[in-house]
């Protein structure tokens, strides 16, 4: 069977968020989540553009070029106001962690 | 700030850690199996949005998802710039930096030399996103870029104080699309529905407010902190000694 580029690169775009996903869960370190964070967006990013080139017409789809546009700069300033977040947490508590539930600061 | 505690991510394989391990798999292969079945001729939004474009005032269609079509959503994001640079703001001051020194003379120069060349390519990039890939979002990147490289070179710390000015930047862009949006409403048109004759005019008017609190947001972001201007220092201060008697 034949796999067309576009699906490939949806696959991988699934296969980035998982990856981040799995990150997001699975370390404590907060810069560890923040990136794990952006590496789902990535892939959410790469799926919907994947799947643009897939709509029939002269040109790729351009609403979710659009919406990919306008994720990546909310993603950047979510990223921002994470890291100060994560640096507002180590300065209180000293560690770059959330504290565990009902032994926080 | 004292040195962070080491974090022990890898300190052993729980059984926690393998279920959701196991869960993540299984969500994967239940998305791929979605992405796998969908109809590869899916007809897509392409038709409808090339056969609307005559009248969206610009020619790059994405453009004119961005700043026509789905205009509220690009306003609402505005408002989620502004809102990130808020939330940093308030959660931070910015640290006077140790490297405040003028900067080595052969950046300096650099800087001098390149930041001219950035604005120029931002407001190129502005006005090709009309007819090209192009537009507020990629032009606002790279002149916030520019001062970026202007904040590495110890320069523009002298315009960060002027915060008056700085909060203008930041919110103009949502502003003059607030404007906008309620403008077409008040001659009879819905949220944000341009009159044909006008909407190119109107998306380079929001686009060029756009830029300006774009650039400005994502530096404020790299400073990552509320600035030390003249009207806060007073209660900066304050705050300090708050945060001193709860230790």
């Amino acid at each position: 069977m034949n796999l067309e580029p576009a699906l490939f690169y949806a696959l991988a775009g699934v296969g980035l968020f998982a990856i981040g996903l799995h990150a997001l869960f699975a370390y404590a370190h907060l810069l560890r989540k923040i990136l794990a964070l952006n590496v789902m967006g990535g892939g959410v990013f790469l799926f919907l553009i994947a799947i643009a080139s897939r709509a029939a017409g002269p040109v790729p789809d351009p609403v979710p070029h659009a919406m990919v546009l306008t994720g990546i700069v909310v993603s950047v300033c979510a990223t921002g106001l994470a890291l100060a977040l994560a640096n507002r947490v180590q300065a209180t508590t000293g560690k770059m962690q959330l504290p565990d539930e009902g032994g926080g600061a | 700030m004292s040195a962070p505690e080491p974090i022990a991510d890898h300190a052993r394989f729980t059984p926690a850690r393998l279920v959701t391990l196991l869960l993540v798999v299984a969500l994967a292969a239940a998305l791929g199996w979605a992405v796998w079945s969908l109809p590869a001729d899916s007809p897509g939004l392409t038709g409808q949005s090339l056969a609307q474009l005559p009248g969206s005032g610009v020619t790059n269609p994405v453009t004119a998802a961005v700043l026509n079509y789905r205009g509220y959503d690009t306003l609402l994001e505005i408002a989620v710039l502004l809102l990130a640079v808020l939330g940093v703001w308030s959660v931070a001051k910015a640290e006077p930096r140790a490297d405040d020194a003028p900067a080595s003379p052969v950046l300096t120069a650099f800087v001098r030399l390149a930041l001219p060349v950035i604005i120029l390519v931002a407001g190129y990039l502005l006005w090709i996103g009309s007819f090209a890939p192009g537009g507020a979002f990629q032009a606002g990147a790279v002149l916030a870029g520019g001062g970026v490289v202007l904040l590495l070179s110890g320069g523009g710390r002298a315009a960060l104080a002027q915060e008056g000015w700085l909060r203008i930047g930041l919110v103009l862009g949502l502003a003059v699309f607030i404007a906008v949006a309620a403008g077409t409403m008040s001659v009879g048109g819905k949220l944000l529905e341009y009159p044909p004759q006008h909407a190119g005019t109107l998306i380079l008017l929001i686009e060029s407010a756009a830029l300006i609190s774009i650039a400005l947001t994502l530096v404020a972001l790299f400073v990552g902190g509320r600035p030390p201007g003249r009207s806060n220092r007073g209660l900066s201060e304050a705050g300090e000694r708050k945060d001193g008697d709860e230790s």
